[in-house]
Formats: C-alpha cells, sequence, structure tokens
C-alpha cells in the first residue's frame, strides 16, 4: 500500500501553518485511494506538541527527522534525504507547498528519482478508475488552467501554493503513529553551509503566507502614503504589496513586489488600491480568494478581476475605510483567521 | 569565471494560445523575446565576469529560431551561445528539459558557474534550474538576490560564492563550493541593453547548433515521450469574477460604498477578527 506523504515546514523549530494546508489536500486523497496519509517533518527542534498536532489535523503517520545540521534548508542534504526515504518506502504522491523550500527541494527530487513533479497546483483530485493523481495549475499567468497527470511514474509528486486550502480542524481523538528516522552521516552534503540569516533587513515582509495582502500601486503617488496601507494591513493582521511601479520609484522594497517578477500569492483577501491591473501584475494574484480593487479609473483592469471594486478616490476610500474599522470594538487584537492552525 | 547562462525564448505577449490536443503553446504567429527573468541571469553573470574576468556562455534549448534569443544576449555582453534544437525534443516536461541541457552542458566543457532564470514566463514552473544542478550534482542556491564570490583565485578546491536567497523568513545566507548552480531574482542586477558594438559582434558570432545526434543522450529520456507528466486538459478560467462594481464619486457614496465592501467582507468572514465582535 503506498501512503499519501506530505512535506511539512518549519522555521527555527515552529512548524509553518502551510504544513496543515497540506494535510487537508493530502487527506482527501488517501482517502479516495484507500491509503494512509503520512507527513514529514525535516528540520530541528520541533516539539512532540508540534509533531502530535499533524495526527490532529489529518496524518496517519508522521516520520521526525531532527538533526541540528537540518535545521536551515540545505537542497542538498534534504534532497538526499527525502530521494532516500522515497527509494525506501515508495509512496505514490508526495505534497510540498510550493514555497521557496518545496520549489527548490521537490525538482532537484524529482529528477533523482525519476518522478513527474507539477508545480504550483491550486487543484488535486484522483482519476475514477486509474487513481491517477489528477494535478490542476494555473499557467502562462494564469491565462490558462491546465490539468496534468503522471501516469507511469511514482511518485507523483506536486507543489501547493499556500493558502490555496484550509487546515482541518484539529481533532484530537485522531490517533497516529510519530516515528523518529535518525539522519545518516552519509546523507549530510557539506558543499553548502547556511550561515543563518541576513539580520540587518528593515523592511522584509512574508508576503506568501500573509491571509490578507493590501497593495498599492502607482496610484498612491508617494511612499509615505504606503503608511496608509500599513495601517490597514495591520488592521486586518496582513502585509503590505506593492506593484513594480511602486518599487521601481523606491516607495517600499522590492521583497513586497507581486506579479511576474516578484511574488505569487494566493491570500484570503486581496486588496489592490491605485493599481492598474496589468497582466503582469495580474499573473501574481490570480489565485487569490477575494480580490477588491480601489481606482478612480472605472476601466481599470483589476476592477475586472475584482470581487468588489470600488470606483474612485483611493486616499478619500482607506480613509473612510480605516475610520470604519478603527470604530468597530477597538481593544482586543484579531487576525481574519490567521493561526487557523494552531488554536492552542 | 567561466560561467553558463541557460535561457529560454518565450512567447513576447501573455495572450498565447494553447492546442487543446497536446496542451502545448501554439507558438507561430507570436512574437519572441528572451524570457524576461533570464535578463537578471545574464545580467548577474556578466558583473561576475566584469570583476573577476572569464566568460559567460549562454544556452538555449528550442526551436531553430531560438537562435534569435542567443543573439540577443551576445549583443549585452556574452561571449557566445549554443543552440540545442532537435524534433525529438518538441514537448519536453521540465524533468526531460533539465536533462537535455545538463547533457549539452557537459559537452560544453569546464565552468565555474551556471546561472539561471528563477522561472520562465510561459512554462512557469521554476524547475528546470534546480533540476539542472540536480543532474550536475552541483551546489544548488534559488532565488539569490545577491552574489559574491570568496576566494576567486584560490586553489579551485577553495573556490567558493556567498550567496542571499530571497526566502519567507528574510535573506537566507549560504555559502557553496564551486562549481555550483544558483538562480537568480530580479533584485540581482538590473539589466544591461545591448550596445551597438555588442549588436555588431552578435550579427557575426556562430553559434553551434546541437542535436539529439551531437551529445550523448538517452533516447527514452527525450521529448515529450521521455516525460514524466503529461497535459490532460487546459482550460481558459472566466477571466472576469463578474463582482459588484460601486462608483463613489462623492463623500457619500464614499461613506456608502465603504458601507457595502464591510458588508461584503463580513459575509466572506475577511474582517479583522475584533471587527466582528
Ligand atoms: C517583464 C515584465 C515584468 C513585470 N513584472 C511585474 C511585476 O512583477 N509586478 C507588477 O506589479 N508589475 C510588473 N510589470 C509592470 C506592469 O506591466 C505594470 O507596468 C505595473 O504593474 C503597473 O503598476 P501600477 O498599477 O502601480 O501603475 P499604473 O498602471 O500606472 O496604474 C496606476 C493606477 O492608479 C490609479 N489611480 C491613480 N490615482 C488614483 C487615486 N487617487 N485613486 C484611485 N486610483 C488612482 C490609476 O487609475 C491607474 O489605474 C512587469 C512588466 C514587464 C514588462
Ligand atoms: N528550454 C530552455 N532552454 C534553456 N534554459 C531554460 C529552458 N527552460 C528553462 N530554462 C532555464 O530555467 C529557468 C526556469 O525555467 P522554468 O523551470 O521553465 O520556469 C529559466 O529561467 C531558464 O534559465
Amino acid at each position: 500500500m503506498s501512503f499519501v506523504w506530505t512535506l511539512a515546514e518549519q522555521h527555527a523549530g515552529r512548524l509553518k501553518e502551510v504544513s496543515f494546508e497540506l494535510l487537508s489536500r493530502g487527506r482527501t486523497l488517501a482517502d479516495k485511494l484507500d491509503t494512509k496519509l503520512a507527513s514529514l517533518v525535516i528540520g530541528d527542534e520541533v516539539d512532540d506538541e508540534q509533531l502530535q498536532e499533524l495526527v490532529w489535523r489529518g496524518a496517519d503517520e508522521v516520520y521526525s527527522i531532527q538533526d541540528p545540521r537540518l535545521a536551515s534548508f540545505v537542497c542538498e542534504t534534504y534532497s538526499n534525504l527525502l530521494s532516500h526515504l522515497v527509494k525506501t518506502y515508495q509512496p505514490s504522491v508526495i505534497l510540498a507547498a510550493a514555497t521557496s523550500t518545496g520549489r527548490t527541494l521537490m525538482p532537484h527530487v524529482a529528477v533523482r528519482v525519476h518522478a513527474g513533479l507539477t508545480a504550483d497546483c491550486t487543484e488535486l483530485d484522483i482519476e475514477e478508475g486509474t487513481g491517477n493523481l489528477l494535478q490542476t495549475r494555473p499557467a502562462i499567468g494564469g491565462n490558462i488552467m491546465a490539468t496534468i497527470k503522471t501516469p507511469d511514474h511514482r511518485p507523483q509528486m506536486a507543489t501547493v501554493r499556500p493558502k490555496s486550502s484550509r487546515p482541518l480542524p484539529q481533532d484530537r481523538s485522531r490517533v497516529g503513529k510519530v516515528i523518529a528516522v535518525p539522519l545518516d552521516d552519509w546523507l549530510v552534503d557539506e558543499r553548502v553551509v547556511a550561515k543563518g540569516y541576513r539580520s540587518d533587513v528593515q523592511d522584509f515582509v512574508n508576503l506568501e503566507e500573509a491571509e490578507v495582502v493590501v497593495a498599492g500601486g502607482r496610484g498612491m503617488k508617494r511612499a509615505e502614503h504606503f503608511g496608509l496601507l500599513r495601517a490597514l494591513a495591520e488592521e486586518f493582521g496582513g502585509a503590505v504589496g506593492a506593484t513594480r511601479d511602486a518599487v521601481d520609484r523606491g516607495w517600499i522594497g522590492y521583497p513586497h513586489q507581486v506579479g511576474l517578477s516578484g511574488k505569487t500569492i494566493s491570500p484570503r483577501l486581496y486588496v489592490g488600491a491605485g493599481i492598474s491591473g496589468a497582466i503582469q501584475h495580474l499573473a501574481g494574484i490570480k489565485t487569490s480568494e477575494t480580490i477588491v480593487s480601489i481606482n478612480s479609473d472605472p476601466d481599470a483592469s483589476l476592477h475586472k478581476v475584482a470581487d468588489f471594486g470600488i470606483v474612485g478616490d483611493l486616499f478619500q476610500v482607506l480613509e473612510e475605510l480605516r475610520r470604519r474599522l478603527a470604530e468597530t470594538s477597538p481593544g482586543e487584537q484579531g487576525t481574519a483567521g490567521r493561526d487557523a492552525g494552531s488554536e492552542k | 569565471m567561466d560561467i553558463i547562462v541557460p535561457i529560454k525564448q518565450v512567447p513576447e505577449t501573455s495572450n498565447v494560445r494553447m492546442d487543446p490536443k497536446t496542451g502545448t503553446m501554439i507558438r507561430a504567429g507570436v512574437g519572441t523575446v528572451v524570457n524576461p527573468l533570464d535578463l537578471y541571469a545574464i545580467e548577474a553573470a556578466l558583473r561576475l565576469k566584469e570583476a573577476h574576468g572569464g566568460s559567460v556562455t549562454t544556452v538555449t534549448m528550442g526551436p531553430r529560431s531560438a537562435e534569435k534569443a542567443l543573439r540577443e544576449a551576445i549583443a549585452m555582453g556574452c561571449d557566445g551561445g549554443v543552440l540545442i534544437t532537435d524534433r525529438a525534443f518538441a514537448g519536453s516536461d521540465t524533468w526531460v528539459t533539465s536533462y537535455t541541457i545538463s547533457q549539452a552542458i557537459k559537452k560544453m566543457g569546464r565552468f565555474d558557474l551556471i546561472v539561471a532564470g528563477e522561472r520562465a514566463t510561459d512554462g512557469d514552473t521554476g524547475q528546470v534550474g534546480p533540476g539542472i544542478a540536480a543532474w550536475l550534482d552541483l551546489p544548488l542556491a534559488t532565488y539569490v538576490a545577491k552574489v559574491e564570490v570568496l576566494r576567486a583565485d584560490g586553489a579551485s578546491s577553495e573556490r567558493a560564492l556567498r550567496v542571499e536567497r530571497l526566502v519567507e523568513e528574510g535573506y537566507q545566507v549560504l555559502e557553496l563550493a564551486l562549481p555550483a548552480l544558483v538562480t537568480v531574482v530580479k533584485e540581482v542586477a538590473a539589466p544591461r541593453l545591448p550596445t551597438l558594438r555588442g549588436k555588431k559582434r552578435s550579427k557575426a558570432a556562430e553559434i553551434p547548433v546541437w542535436g539529439s545526434q551531437d551529445m550523448d543522450l538517452e533516447v527514452s529520456f527525450l521529448g515529450l515521450k521521455g516525460s514524466p507528466t503529461k497535459v490532460v486538459k487546459v482550460a481558459t478560467p472566466k477571466v472576469t469574477r463578474g463582482g459588484t462594481i460601486l462608483v463613489a464619486d462623492d463623500e457619500e457614496a464614499v461613506s456608502d460604498a465603504v458601507e457595502q465592501l464591510l458588508g461584503f467582507l463580513a459575509e466572506r468572514d475577511l474582517l479583522p477578527r475584533r471587527g466582528r465582535a
């Protein structure tokens, strides 16, 4: 019986939300295939409580490979380890997050185990009769949706966009095995050394994992006006995004850029203010769950892809929005569904 | 530093058409450019060459006409380019593409570094760079925003690169032994324009063209047939979401529009929690 595997992701010993999102995808597939779902944790110092949480959120088995040499993602060692585990246990499906880690590790492993890999999937299903994994992904800037399968190779590998699914509710009655797997020395590649993170970074943002992204474009007119967006983003517990025009003008740093030559995001809510909606920007936001557009030009392309658009002056609209949000019972901090994966 | 840059020729517009039978792109009648994200790779490579000497050679796998992309790169300052083209390569997925390019790179000879783009705007997978690193067993760093050479002139066993990767938590710093492969993001360097002199050189440049017979290739690893992934369906998602659009051209209309927006967000459970209390 070939299992479905998901790769949990961790940073500094904390499991990331996307680890639980992947389990809800994996659970559906494993049930359809009538097989088991296992979650792999590669890292260091992820505590037992978090490993147990993976069971409560859908895993039947958890393989925990923890070692100081795995604390930071280094592709070669992770790939040696994962390729070795794949060859030994021969899972039928492996899902990883479409993050900087997943999108690096999975193609590396796919080559080595001769498997097909589909990037950035937004839908996954099982084909009736054959049991093949059907992987649907946006391609060509979100202009088409391609469905892909890998009929003759195993495992079937896919990366899945963060935020494109919700974690399952915690079920403490679920039982599962947590199995510690040692890291053998021969798997460690010493040609690459992780030297930590640059610490002097002023304006960094984790856009891909934000539930809410409030983005601004050239219509924001000045760097200082991004303060409006930051305040709003904070209100929603979200992050600030920007178009290339805004970044190129130096109003905000490159880590905030969304689109073809920036980040691809799928937040639950995207709000675009003073953004025309050029095709290169849309490429980065098309899979957002809800799109809100604020632009004085009724013909702006962003309005056309929006679920809710306001044709008007963004400064008036944002001010009013902020005023109204501030009115509603201030005090207790909260976010729109953030941390749904760890209600502890 | 001898550097190889794999570049891809991509359709100029985002309005490409698809062949519903094969699920691959119809390239006829669409203008082409060097993949915009590969220009950053070329620029990063040229700067390393300027600082440390050596050469920059591009390689592309594509139709005959992809030669144009190589000439554009030469016009920017690259020293040469290799075209890999064969009917047998048509329909390659990323596994096969990275295999075929890797075999070409082996034939190209000695190098210190491969710099690839983060992803191609048409296939949009970002898988070919890491794939080449896996085939050639090279140390890999993706999403690189900054490259620095450590010990460029030491014994070859000591030469290394320090890079900063743009990841979710910030900039991860890695040191890699050379030869290595990096994929770069826009932040690494703003691409230069071709020069007049470069354009002249590019016109005169000889571009080697290699087919499946010219490289050491496993036939079952090639083209559509060799590709583990198969496209089974291509659909065009609806372009508009048919959302609510409100005009807010005076104070009252703004207040009304914001009211409705808040109602809409509440319905979708998207309001900040304290707003819901
Ligand atoms: C290869 C390539 C890659 C690219 N990559 C990216 C990318 O990654 N990300 C990206 O964003 N772009 C990218 N672009 C650029 C893209 O084509 C557009 O130029 C850019 O997205 C436009 O940014 P904008 O919407 O901020 O500016 P504009 O298109 O100038 O739009 C500004 C909008 O603000 C509105 N506005 C002005 N004042 C107000 C006001 N007071 N109230 C309300 N609305 C107002 C205007 O009506 C207008 O619609 C790329 C381009 C190329 C060629
Ligand atoms: N056909 C190709 N020929 C040469 N290089 C390629 C080709 N396809 C992809 N690449 C390289 O791999 C990177 C990632 O492409 P992709 O995996 O298709 O998104 C590109 O930016 C190029 O550097």
